[in-house]
């Protein structure tokens, strides 16, 4: 538990599955979990070098901080948008999202 | 038992990821982000991060959270089976998440890091406090005006026209 190395393999297990979840979900909310997975990743590395990189400040956990904000404010803006692609075209797959194909 | 704490927090979290992006039912993927949620927060706690660990459980799981099921409810009839989620490219999306898993393994334990815990802390919220006013102050108040930006933006997409 006292490892760098054990929180970097935990985030990079979050990453790779969010990566997982954003190239095969169809459903737009559940990209959108998977893009959530990808920030917690980020910010659990940023956490971890943080403790571990023998700063004697807090940047890391300010950068959390922000990334938190910016996740909120993305979840916000699309779920929005998801709400508004359900309106219109009645379903929430993102493959039938296709109006602007030629 | 420390060390046993953490395995299982660590565990928890990996195994609710996995149930995130691969259950067929889009509540019990939510449901499960908020195991993988909780147990970051935990993991923060152990990193000494109590400021964040605390954040992440208000917004992530108090706001993020409650705004994606939110989204389950309003775009999916729960009776019908068009609340679960099919899934596409599963073969290109697993040789993509494997490789870049590979990748970052490699360099994980390649990198000779240098770590240092010498320094002890304890309460984080007074010296995030100093920061976030005084050295980050303009990126403070940037991101303050695009989260006010976005919640208007997203109040004026989802009213009625």
């Amino acid at each position: 538990m006292d490892s760098l190395q054990s929180y970097l393999v935990i985030a990079a297990i979050l990453f790779s599955m969010g990566i997982y979840g954003v190239i095969t979900r169809k459903n737009a909310v559940a990209i959108l979990m998977g893009i959530e997975l990808i920030l917690n990743s980020a910010n659990i590395n940023f956490i971890a070098f943080n403790r571990f990189g023998g700063l004697n400040t807090l940047d890391g956990h300010v950068f959390a901080i922000f990334v938190i904000v910016l996740a909120a404010a993305e979840a916000a803006v699309a779920l929005a948008i998801i709400i508004n692609l359900f309106k219109n075209i009645d379903s929430v797959d993102v493959s039938d999202a296709d109006i602007l194909k030629g | 038992m420390g060390e046993n704490f953490f395995l299982m927090i660590a565990a928890v979290v990996v195994a609710s990821a996995f149930w995130v992006v691969f259950s067929p039912n889009l509540i019990h993927s939510a449901v499960s982000l908020l195991f993988t949620l909780f147990s970051t927060a935990g993991l923060y706690i152990f990193l000494y991060a109590d400021f964040i660990a605390a954040t992440q459980i208000v917004i992530y799981v108090g706001g993020i959270l409650v705004l994606i099921i939110f989204g389950v409810m309003l775009t999916s009839r729960i009776d019908t089976p068009s609340v679960a989620s099919s899934s596409a490219n599963q073969f290109i999306g697993g040789l993509g998440a494997s490789a870049i898993f590979i990748m970052q393994i490699g360099i994980i334990f390649n990198t000779n890091w240098k770590t240092d815990t010498s320094q002890v802390r304890e309460s984080t919220v007074n010296a995030i406090g100093k920061l976030l006013l005084n050295e980050y102050l303009l990126p403070f108040e940037i991101v303050s005006i695009l989260l006010l930006a976005a919640l208007m933006g997203a109040a004026l997409l989802s009213r009625k026209p």
